[in-house]
């Protein structure tokens, strides 16, 4: 096993909870979820083998997974959806997850419906810095978004998730 | 305005789903799936990653293959199903039909070598080890070959059975002793009790008298000649000396 591919395995074994969460608070349910994990990860493992190893080094792990994980879900938002093979036709079992609390678990889902409902720049902004808890400068790289725009479109989306009746998304 | 940001953070604690990262890593090669499939030598376990299949045995049960193939090979394993295009090669390879990639990273150069110049041997023939030995650039290493096949990781698939001994014994065999050896060969169509009497008569080769070609007594271009036209030889000098030459598909001598 080379040294990209011992990295590769290490950045799985870290970031899987971190990337599976982003994707069901993004798309509201599991199965989506876990896809979105899946191809986030076979995109990250595609460019890690075409990077030189300083740009290997010197990656912000965290940051960057978040960055392919959000083309991912936009992608698939735009009805692009890459074809996804089913894992070695693993069959999941989205029944029994880690979590032993049932009730918690099905209020996670419930939330990350509500969640994934929002507006996408509301959602994305909320999911960068509550869900994932970024900084508001590391949700703003990955947004590629000044860091006051993604003040404002958390604080409105929070509003949103709140159920204020005043505030009114234009899109 | 607190519970909703406590719930939002909680909802980043969800853990992915049991298996992902091995089934992840298996998809991109870095660990390997596995199924049972059934077969013309019963039910074989077979292995297969991106690089191709990287396994095959036949175990009673999924777990001993687990644990021999974590011993052998050392990469992350799980029980997957099939993709679809597999079961059909699965099925012509062992019929002689060649589809099949095969992972054999780990293994040296030499042992890659032998056991790609082992599966170039057609289905029904049978080579001696020396014929590997040599037609890899290693005369001297027959032993070496000899080890090489018996650590074969993919068996029936690679055909290590179609390597028998000089004298024309069969020889022992990784795949499940020599009954399994011969068990395979004859399902294969070779003659064993014909290749056996030629190995104690001392028999090496068969001439034509028409061609003045000399083969292994199993390659396929000598197999329609004509009874009253085989001459058996016993060595390549000897062969030689009558006016034989030999034949270039089955390459029994070096062709000088």
């Amino acid at each position: 096993m080379d040294v990209t591919e011992r990295l590769f395995e290490r950045m799985v074994h870290e970031h899987q909870d971190r990337v599976f969460a982003f994707g069901l608070a993004l798309t509201g349910n599991r199965h989506d979820a876990e896809e979105v994990a899946q191809d986030t990860f076979l995109r990250a493992y595609r460019a890690l083998a075409t990077y030189p190893p300083d740009r290997i080094r010197e990656l912000k792990q965290k940051a960057w997974l978040h960055q392919i994980a959000l083309n991912v879900v936009r992608n698939r938002m735009r009805g692009i959806r890459p074809r996804l093979v089913e894992l070695n036709g693993s069959e999941p079992d989205h029944a029994l997850g880690p979590e032993d609390d049932a009730l918690l678990r099905m209020e996670m889902d419930a939330l990350a419906v509500r969640v994934s409902a929002l507006p996408a720049r509301y959602r994305d902004a909320i999911v960068l810095r509550h869900v994932q808890e970024l900084s508001y400068e590391e949700a703003a790289d990955a947004l590629g978004q000044p860091v006051g725009t993604v003040k404002a479109n958390v604080h409105r989306g929070l509003k949103l998730l709140r159920g204020d009746k005043d505030e009114h998304p234009d899109d | 305005m607190n519970t909703l940001t406590t719930d939002l953070k909680r909802l980043g604690e969800v853990k992915a789903p049991v298996g992902f990262a091995d089934r992840l890593l298996a998809h991109v090669g870095m660990g390997d799936s596995y199924a049972r499939f059934e077969t013309v030598l019963g039910p074989v376990y077979v292995a297969w990653n991106r690089q191709g299949v990287s396994a095959a045995a036949r175990f009673a049960t999924a777990l001993e293959f687990e644990a021999w193939f974590r011993k052998e090979v050392g990469r992350k394993l799980v029980e997957a199903v099939a993709p679809p295009d597999l079961s059909g090669k699965v099925d012509d390879e062992l019929r002689g039909r060649r589809r099949m990639r095969f992972d054999l990273r780990g293994l040296t150069p030499f042992e890659q070598a032998v056991l790609r110049k082992t599966r170039e041997i057609p289905r029904g023939e049978v080579r001696p080890y020396g014929w590997v030995a040599r037609e890899i650039g290693h005369p001297a290493a027959v032993r070496a070959v000899g080890t090489a096949l018996a650590n074969n990781p993919i068996p029936y698939f690679i055909p290590c059975h179609r390597v028998v001994r000089t004298d024309g014994k069969i020889g022992n065999y990784g795949g499940g002793g020599p009954e399994a050896k011969r068990a395979i060969l004859t399902l294969e169509g070779v003659r064993l009790k014909r290749l056996e009497e030629l190995a104690r008569a001392g028999v090496r080769y068969q001439g034509v008298k028409t061609t003045k070609v000399f083969c292994y007594p199993t390659c396929h271009t000598g197999r329609h000649a004509l009874e009253k036209n085989i001459v058996w030889l016993h060595d390549e000098a000897s062969a030689r000396a009558a006016g034989f030459r030999p034949c270039k598909v089955c390459r029994p001598a070096a062709v000088a």
